[in-house]
């Protein structure tokens, strides 16, 4: 069946698809139409799950945990504040080893509090030891639960899975989706298996004890993280596996005209749409430019970078993220990836998408100019903040009607 | 003790469900109370618990826990333990379990969590009529990192951030609190009257939805006592009414050990080395009589 629907919506029919019997959940702009569509579905038994509101992100995310740690498939989502809020048991979930698809959709971090995507918020859950999907489309959402789901609960990998989009531009975005049969999902996606944690009457197990020792604590941190690296590997069977049954590919890089390209964006997220709209207008330039958006980030997939950068000239890394005080995100994990080749290709850094801060095309065109002068001089700028003379403008005419000195600041 | 030892003493012995040789202090209250509250909860239970004294209970790859376990950290156990249920409920409804292999929830935290940063977690889960058995063991201080004052501390006793004067504060009314919500049954408890702590938790286990069992948990480290004098002074904060024993359910508080006579309130205080400084190098008369005045208050409303 093929439909209009919203990030939102689609990330609610990957979960119902999913089959999933336990929704914890809590409202939060930009994500509430996700439970507030399954919560209609639940009233009206089409989904055949359990819906509970918790008072906070923390309690959603501890429950979340239990109740997976029981032994049921969860499914929940939030966004941001809300994120950072549960923060402390996003560590814990991963910890617990316990296998659900928790929704993130992106929104920037207060303060000053905003409603606009950009990927601080789920970036801070980056090392969390939550998987982490990145999508760019509505189809991508639903997809991206699916896989979610068989990616956590491979035995391999038992670990929690993070699918991000970004607010407005996917959450309230119509894109025709396609939605597979129950019977199409039931083959790729077998029943959740809880293995040997659970709880049941009369096979007492204990779950999330205590260590003592850095011993004990590094062999269990070590364990979590082992299962990562694993996950790239399960990640590739598993969208192998994907595109077999619903025949699209969900590789963890997309590649968009690479092919020839000596200059590459990078990018994550529904703002390398963008991007892509810029490629393919630099392209009928003559320009050989191409884009690579990584979908899945954590694991973080190095080699699959290396392969596809090796021997081009410049890459232009836009992250939608600012890490106070270093840069770019992204830029610095290409960076440590990219070091150990003989010849790298030169990478510019630029950090944009703040709060939903638009990237025009003029801006992508002047990114692959600056970073094809950086692969001639050699001389590589440092990282930049987009921001115009006309925002500036703007953002000082606001502090005149508010009575400041935004004139001589 | 081995089993053969046991044969070799030809003492019979019994046969307590929760484990010994835990990491918890010689005379803790807390532990004494749980002895005797597992005792009658039993196995069939997923003890879901939060950062304090008893996370230590369980230390990779030891319990002392014949039933199911569960850390969450210290503000939320008690959506843990609604994760816990509703995913017992899903399961028994889609007929994955059978009805034997169900369990009670049972939260398990000290005064920190209990009275401070868990509340808005057990407000929403008593909102929400989750049914779970909530065990706080009240200290009266954050005990596990060394017993500084909580918002379960009583006036005037020293911890280890109001060493001078003692806590200027007073203890927060968590009863209340709890029945203000009209749960299923709220009681205040003492490990050192096991039959009226018996009582409730048979009380409870009767009920279904949310209760809370209310433990003052005497605690030789951070309250000042030899470990011996952990039975006395239980037995003093119920006899001085410093420790009401109480429960509330259908609406309704009822006393359960009311002292016919109360003991001096310093008689309990005096026992103790958060309250020396009521006594040495000088007597606070004025201190010690305003403390009795809070005890003296709350029982004329009573009697």
């Amino acid at each position: 069946m093929r439909k209009l629907l919203t990030g939102n919506s689609a990330a609610a029919w990957g979960a119902r698809l999913a089959e999933v019997d336990y929704l914890p959940v809590f409202p939060i702009t930009p994500q509430t139409e996700i439970i507030e569509t399954l919560a209609e579905w639940v009233d009206r038994s089409e989904l055949d799950a359990r819906l509970t509101t918790l008072e906070s992100e923390h309690s959603m995310v501890t429950a979340a945990g239990a109740a997976a740690a029981t032994g049921v498939r969860v499914f929940t989502a939030t966004s941001s504040q809300g994120l950072l809020y549960a923060m402390e048991m996003l560590y814990n979930l991963a910890g617990w080893r316990t296998p659900l698809v928790l929704v993130n959709v992106s929104r920037g971090l207060s303060a000053p509090i905003t409603l606009e995507p950009d990927h601080n918020d789920v970036l801070a859950a980056r090392d969390s030891g939550f998987l982490q999907l990145h999508c760019a489309t509505c189809q991508e959402v639903l997809d991206g639960v699916l896989l979610g789901y068989r990616l956590a609960e491979d035995m391999r990998v038992r670990l929690p899975v993070l699918v991000n989009l970004d607010g407005f531009y996917l959450s309230f975005t119509r894109e025709p989706v396609i939605i597979p049969t129950q019977d199409q999902v039931r083959a790729f996606l077998p029943p959740f298996d809880p293995g040997r944690n659970r709880f049941r009457g009369g096979e007492p197990v204990s779950q999330a004890v205590a260590v003592l020792g850095g011993g004990t604590y590094s062999y269990f941190r070590y364990q979590a993280h082992l299962a990562a690296l694993e996950a790239k590997k399960v990640f590739q069977e598993i969208s192998a596996d994907f595109k077999t049954h619903f025949g699209r590919a969900f590789d963890a890089i997309e590649t968009y005209r690479c092919e020839d390209a000596d200059i590459l964006f990078v990018m994550m997220g529904s703002f390398a749409t963008k991007a892509r709209e810029a490629v393919d207008r630099l392209r009928d330039d003559g320009r050989k430019v191409g884009l690579l958006r990584p979908r899945l980030l954590r694991p973080f997939p190095s080699q699959a970078f290396v392969r596809l950068l090796s021997g081009r000239a410049g890459v232009a890394v836009i992250d939608q993220n600012l890490s106070t005080g270093l840069g770019g995100v992204l830029y610095t994990e290409l960076a440590a990836a990219l070091y150990p080749l003989q010849r790298r290709p030169v990478l510019v850094s630029y950090v944009g998408g703040l709060g939903g801060r638009d990237i025009t095309a003029g801006e992508f065109y002047a990114m692959v100019e600056e970073v094809r002068q950086a692969v001639t001089t050699g001389r590589v700028p440092p990282p930049r903040l987009l921001f115009t003379e006309s925002e500036m403008q703007s953002v000082r005419g606001l502090q005149r009607i508010a009575g400041g000195k935004g004139r001589d600041a | 003790m081995s089993e053969q030892d046991v044969a070799r003493t030809g003492k019979k012995r019994r046969q307590s469900p929760l484990g010994a040789g835990t990491p918890m202090c010689a005379g803790c209250g807390g532990l004494q109370a749980l002895h005797q509250i597992y005792d009658l909860v039993g196995d069939k239970t997923v003890f879901v618990n939060a950062a304090g004294c008893m996370t230590l209970l369980s230390i990779y790859p030891f319990t002392p826990f014949p039933g199911s376990w569960l850390y969450t950290a210290m503000a939320c156990a008690p959506a843990g333990a609604q994760g816990v249920r509703d995913a017992l409920d899903v399961l028994l409804s889609k007929g994955r379990i059978r009805p034997e292999q169900d369990q009670l929830p049972v939260v398990l935290t000290g005064d920190g969590s209990a009275y401070g940063m868990g509340l808005s977690a057990t407000s929403a889960a008593i909102d929400r009529g989750l049914d779970f058995l909530y065990i706080c063991y009240d200290n009266e201080g954050y005990g596990n990192t060394g017993h500084q004052y909580s918002a379960a501390t009583p006036t005037g006793a020293r911890t280890a951030t109001s060493r001078v004067d003692g806590y200027s504060g007073v203890k927060k009314d968590l009863f209340t609190i709890w029945s203000a919500h009209r749960p299923a049954y709220v009681a205040t408890a003492i490990g050192t009257e096991p039959a009226d702590l018996a009582r409730k938790v048979k009380k409870a286990l009767s009920l279904r939805g949310p209760r809370l069992l209310l433990v003052l948990a005497p605690c030789p480290t951070g309250w000042g006592f030899e470990p011996a004098r952990m039975v006395e002074i239980g037995k003093l904060a119920v006899r001085t009414g410093i420790w009401p024993l109480k429960e509330y359910s259908d609406g309704a508080v009822q006393h359960t050990m009311v002292p016919s006579k109360r003991v001096a309130v310093e008689d309990y205080l005096h026992l103790q080395g958060r309250f020396r400084h009521l006594f040495v190098p000088v007597r606070n008369d004025d201190k010690l009589a305003a403390l009795q005045l809070q005890v003296d208050d709350y029982w004329s409303h009573i009697d």
